[in-house]
């Protein structure tokens, strides 16, 4: 059925159609609805889900891997310092093997406190080991929940799914939602070989000696290597059930084109407004969309990239002294493949400032200028 | 694409009015975004929602600098708040008023073409929210059929029946009555 | 006392490692009872089973069988909380080995 859905509600019915068994979340602008509207749903008896109020985000992880050790399917949401504060036991739940699936509204870190876009808050969660999507409107968000348990569940690994604050958070759209019996044919009871059992003791996170301990590093990150499989499996069985298609990346007019916009998160929805236009007036520009950025398609950037004349990388975040994380890693996926196409990096639209067409058309004009970039960083809006 | 702006102030149902605009949208086929102006709302405080709509999926994913209409619900917003800023030229503007459009016409230029709507007189009857602060969406959502033909009233008043939490018949009524009592609107 | 010790597992190649860092068994092979260098003995002449060191054991290495209290002596690491808290003061500390 087609509903009108902010991405906050999106997140929310997507996890109530995954038929969530537990759910721990403790409210933050600008997710708070996410859970505002699971405890109503949990209330009203129409999802057989315990909702467990904690107090603090760091409890809500662990309620979760308490949860998601015993078998259940557990939940939450978070957005910027709630997520910062879980950070010890998001280690926790990936090295733990544990198939939480998390929504994450992406908002920038304060101070000066905020509470608009951007990368920083995810992307400074990098190394915890999660799998990390980054989508682009509310339909992505709520397939994508779906979709998260289907692959945490097959690979055991937890799933951070990421969307825009305010953009997506609390815009309406219009979003197609999947009959209950499909997503349940999609997605069956979650029921795994290794859980907390008192039929069958035994010690979990124990103390683990330097010699056993680094095979567990091995297999965890052997897991997120293979899961990049399991994505396009899963993806293509999402796709022939709901007819809808996603993947690690997403490719926009790539065919033909000779300068490509690699983005992220919304910025790529008002980036095909400025490639349409750019193609009427012949210039061969497509997006390449980075949708998954743990594990990261490395590879497949670079076999996109693969014979193209320039690529614009435009990053919403930054890491202090280095560059835009995005730019960071797609340079380093592209030096042992010898390619040395010119690689220019943007940082834009930090702590929610708004990324219009006009911005991206600059974006491309600059490009286009120059041979190869001189700095790390091409600074979009700032005033100087 | 359409871009419409919304101008009220918190607690005034603004925000609500986008939205059961977009339901409207939504459920005759079409392509929307409504969202507030992203950050804090304050009861009283002025605040604008938008809504953009189309007949194919919408890609823009910035904020509306230049909308086509604007809709003011509270008209004492227009001493404080400059309510046609960025709005393009043959733009309209609908107000909540009681006064004749040619009355407001000299405020606001020849460019823009204004309607006005008593939408608080319509509340203020069918006894939607208090007598000190009428909740007025819902009659602006009826004159916003009429006005600005991006919709139709059997959309609208599915949307209100689904929309408010409270006297629905009521809300419908409001609506039905501004639709018939826009002024400017021919 | 009816108590088999579990198999210690020993992680040699990657095929033996679980999922997780779990234990791939319950833990009773890890005799914490060779920590022990003082031994509580129960005195059952005096004891009232009242179930107080049963209750505050940390182990727990204490339990209970044929209606009595006893302790585990494969577990007990001798830390002498029943000691203390016996309220009939019906269990004594003896040092090991003698």
């Amino acid at each position: 059925m087609r509903k009108l859905l902010m991405g906050n509600h999106a997140i929310s019915v997507g996890a109530t159609l995954s038929r969530v068994q537990v759910i721990a979340a403790y409210p933050i602008t600008p997710q708070t609805q996410v859970v505002e509207m699971l405890s109503e749903i949990v209330a009203d008896g129409k999802l057989n889900a315990e909702f467990i109020k904690v107090e603090s985000e760091h409890s809500a992880m662990a309620a979760c891997i308490g949860a998601s050790t015993t078998g259940a399917r557990a939940f939450t949401a978070t957005s910027a310092q709630g997520l910062l504060l879980m950070h010890e036991l998001l280690h926790w739940a990936a090295h733990g093997r544990l198939p939480i699936v998390m929504a994450n509204v992406n908002r920038a870190v304060a101070p000066g406190w905020t509470i608009w876009t951007d990368q920083n808050d995810s992307l400074s969660q990098r190394d915890t080991g999660w799998i990390q999507f980054y989508v682009a409107d509310n339909q992505e968000v709520l397939d994508t929940i779906i979709l998260g348990y289907k692959l945490a569940e097959k690979v055991h690994l937890p799933v951070m799914v990421n969307l825009d604050a305010f953009v997506l958070s609390h815009t309406y759209e219009a979003v197609e939602v999947p009959d209950q019996e499909k997503v349940d044919a999609f997605l069956p009871p979650f029921n795994p070989e290794w859980k907390m059992d008192v039929k069958n003791p035994r010690a979990f996170g124990g103390l683990t000696s330097s010699d056993v301990y680094m095979e567990f590093q091995y297999n965890h990150h052997e897991a997120m290597e293979q899961s990049k499989k399991v994505i396009a499996e899963t993806c293509g069985e999402f796709e022939k059930i709901f007819g809808r298609k996603y993947g690690l990346l997403e490719e926009y007019r790539m065919e033909d084109s000779e300068y490509v916009m690699v983005t992220s998160g919304t910025i790529s929805k008002t980036s095909r407004i400025v490639v349409d236009e750019l193609r009427e007036k012949g210039v061969k520009i497509g997006i390449l969309r980075v949708r998954t950025f743990r594990p990261f398609p490395g590879e497949e950037i670079a076999a996109a990239l693969a014979g193209k004349k320039k690529a614009f990388v435009i990053d919403r975040n930054i890491s202090y002294g280095k560059s835009g994380i995005f730019y960071d890693e797609i340079k380093g996926a592209l030096y042992n493949k010898g390619m040395n196409l010119p690689l220019f990096g943007f940082v834009i639209g930090l702590g929610g400032r708004d990324v219009t067409p006009a911005h991206l058309h600059e974006i491309v004009d600059y490009g286009m200028k120059h041979d190869r970039p001189t700095e790390e960083i091409i600074w979009m809006g700032v005033k100087k | 694409m359409i871009e419409i702006r919304l101008h009220g102030r918190g607690g005034q149902g603004t925000v609500v009015a986008s939205k059961i605009l977009a339901d409207a949208i939504v459920m005759g086929g079409g392509y929307v975004q409504a969202f507030p102006e992203f950050g804090v709302e304050r009861r009283g405080a002025p605040v604008v929602a938008y809504v953009r709509i189309d007949n194919k999926p919408i890609n823009l994913k910035s904020k509306i600098y230049q909308p086509d209409h604007i809709v003011v619900l509270d008209p004492t917003l227009l001493q404080s708040v400059n309510v046609t800023d960025g709005l393009k030229e043959g733009g309209k503007v609908l107000v909540n008023s009681e006064k004749e459009p040619s009355e407001m016409q000299e405020k606001f230029g020849k460019s823009f073409k204004v309607m006005t709507v008593d939408a608080t007189a319509i509340a203020l009857e069918k006894r939607l929210g208090s007598k000190t602060s009428p909740i007025v969406n819902t009659a602006i959502l009826g004159a916003i059929v009429k006005a600005l033909n991006v919709t139709n009233m059997d959309l609208i008043i599915k949307a209100i029946e689904e929309g408010v939490p409270l006297k629905v018949e009521e809300n419908v009524e409001a609506a039905k009555k501004a639709y018939t009592s826009l002024k400017g609107g021919e | 006392m009816n108590f088999k010790p579990g198999k210690k597992v020993v992680l040699e190649k990657l095929a033996d490692y679980p999922l997780m860092p779990a234990s791939l068994a319950d833990m009773t092979h890890n005799f914490t009872g060779s920590w022990r260098n003082m031994r509580p003995v129960i005195d059952y002449d005096k004891c009232i089973n009242c179930g107080t060191c049963w209750k505050f054991c940390p182990e727990p290495a204490i339990y209970i069988e044929d209606n009595k209290v006893n302790v585990n002596y494969y577990f007990c690491k001798g830390c002498g909380i029943c000691v203390s808290e016996c309220p009939k003061k019906c269990i004594t500390f003896e040092e090991e080995g003698k």
